[in-house]
């Protein structure tokens, strides 16, 4: 691992301009070289590999944002809260698609760790990415290529992504909150502003070596969540039972009304990009008759346009399928 | 590179140590504190060997920066009993035949008893969720879910 220097800080405004004033002495090309780190589940692992090799960490781990606060329906989220301890506020308990997202990712001692800030900013699995003697990394050396897609794939994203990189987003988390229509907070040198958590990621197939859209010095403070007032449930498919990525995930937020689909949210795990909002689905759905040919339909649409190569050719099928399922179950129409 | 200054209670014993800003608390515990019961598995945070408690909840110190628990109050697995008096998840362990090789034991035994200090679960189905982070190479699986449940039915007792 390459030294690099450590700081504490214990303010958003000193944490936001220690990063800035320190990318700016270093002259900085872009974010990466001076960094924030709160839990570190992702960024030691990649340090340790030499994938991501920073000079300078600040640390914002005893930043005072370990609140969750119901305001007006909407679930206020400090960004240093765990997954561990969001699972066990009594709103996300009530909120089947909240609560599942995040007790059915990682593991115990890796939820007690991981902050929701860190989670909605983790960086891809992709094994090529994560190889630094893989040369052919759009993501790491833009224009050297992409090993993925000529390469074994097998968990990378089939949504959002082109022959330039098929890196996944691998948050579970993140699925459900594109469903519910949360929104991130963000302090940066510039000010404050709030993102639709949709904005906040960018596409492989848009530019494959930037992640999010947050500038240097720039940090997530605290989601919105609106809590919503429907049935919700997330399904997550996997090569093994506990403990494992996403192969396919579905995350459903339906309220059925007369029969009609009244309100509809949805988000799909394990197969883009991006934590991936299925709008094409929700629009197919929206207002209409909820029955299980609608639901097919509906999938089919949202998958339409899904890119694979050999070893993810199985995954437009399969999150269908994920996609179909939950809508029954949450909806509970079988016909 | 300059050190950073970290005290941090293990065991109930203050320690205060600089450390170099890479060094992982797993490392800090084996190397410079030479508390060697926390076993070294995989380094990147699979395959819960690591396991300690950090403020009384269990984390993968391969994956903590020593820096970070710095004031933090942290227990190993010297820490939780001694051979006179075992912790009922030790003596668990021995009772069930919960381990063969060892090597994941330290992890297990950490990760159960801070699970003992967790609520919303019961069942073997729950307990074999919720070690989900520990794995075992020697597959002694099905007597570490006796374990956890026999050191949860003597605690209750």
């Amino acid at each position: 691992m390459r030294p690099f220097t450590y700081t504490r800080v214990d303010d958003v405004a000193t944490a936001s301009a220690a990063v800035t004033t320190d990318a700016v002495a270093r002259a900085v090309q872009g974010p990466g070289d001076t960094a924030f780190i709160a839990g570190g589940t992702t960024q030691l692992d990649l340090m340790r590999d030499g994938v991501w090799s920073p000079d300078a960490l600040v640390d914002i781990s005893r930043l005072p944002l370990n609140d969750v606060e119901l305001d007006d329906g909407v679930l206020v989220v400090g960004a240093s809260v765990t997954m561990a301890d969001l699972a066990r506020h009594p709103e996300v308990v009530r909120c089947a698609v909240l609560r599942d997202s995040l007790l059915l990712a990682a593991s115990p001692q890796l939820r007690t760790m991981a902050t929701i800030g860190g989670n909605v900013l983790q960086r891809t699995r992709c094994r090529y990415y994560r190889d630094p003697t893989v040369t052919q990394c759009n993501k790491r050396e833009p224009g050297s290529g992409c090993a993925a897609v000529e390469g074994t794939a097998r968990t990378h994203a089939v949504l959002g992504v082109d022959a330039g990189c098929i890196a996944l987003h691998a948050s579970d988390l993140a699925v459900a909150l594109v469903a519910l229509d949360a929104q991130v907070r963000l302090h940066g040198p510039g000010g404050r502003r709030t993102i639709p958590v949709t904005d906040l990621h960018v596409r492989a197939d848009d530019d494959p070596s930037r992640d999010n859209v947050l500038g240097v010095g720039e940090l997530i403070t605290h989601l919105e969540i609106p809590v919503p007032d429907a049935r919700s449930g997330y399904l997550k498919v996997r090569d093994r039972a506990s403990y494992e990525f996403a192969l396919t995930s579905a995350a459903v937020v339906a309220r059925v009304e007369d029969g009609v689909l009244a309100h509809v949210g949805i988000g799909l795990g394990g197969v883009g990009s991006v934590p991936w909002r299925a709008r094409r689905a929700e629009e197919v759905l929206r207002g209409q008759r909820a029955s299980m040919a609608l639901f097919e339909e509906a999938a089919a649409a949202e998958l339409a346009d899904a890119f694979t190569v050999t070893g993810t050719d199985f995954k437009p099928e399969l999150a269908r399928r994920t996609l179909v399922r939950q809508l029954r179950d949450v909806t509970e129409v079988t016909a | 590179m300059s050190g950073v200054p970290v005290t941090v209670t293990v065991n109930d014993e203050s320690r205060s140590v600089e450390v170099d800003p890479r060094r992982s608390l797993l490392d800090m515990l084996r190397e410079t504190l030479g508390l060697t019961g926390t076993q070294k598995g995989c380094d990147q945070g699979a395959c819960g060997a690591c396991t300690v408690h950090v403020d009384g909840r269990r984390v993968l110190s391969c994956l903590t920066l020593a820096a970070q628990v710095d004031g933090r109050e942290v227990t190993t697995v010297e820490g939780i009993g001694s051979a006179d008096a075992l912790h009922p998840v030790q003596q668990a362990f021995l009772d069930c035949d919960a381990f063969q090789c060892g090597a994941c034991t330290a992890g297990q035994v950490m990760s159960a008893a801070a699970l003992l200090e967790e609520d919303g679960w019961e069942t073997a189905e729950d307990v074999r969720e919720l070690m989900s982070g520990n794995l075992c190479r020697c597959g002694a699986y099905p007597r570490i879910v006796d374990a956890v449940l026999a050191a949860r039915a003597v605690r209750e007792a």
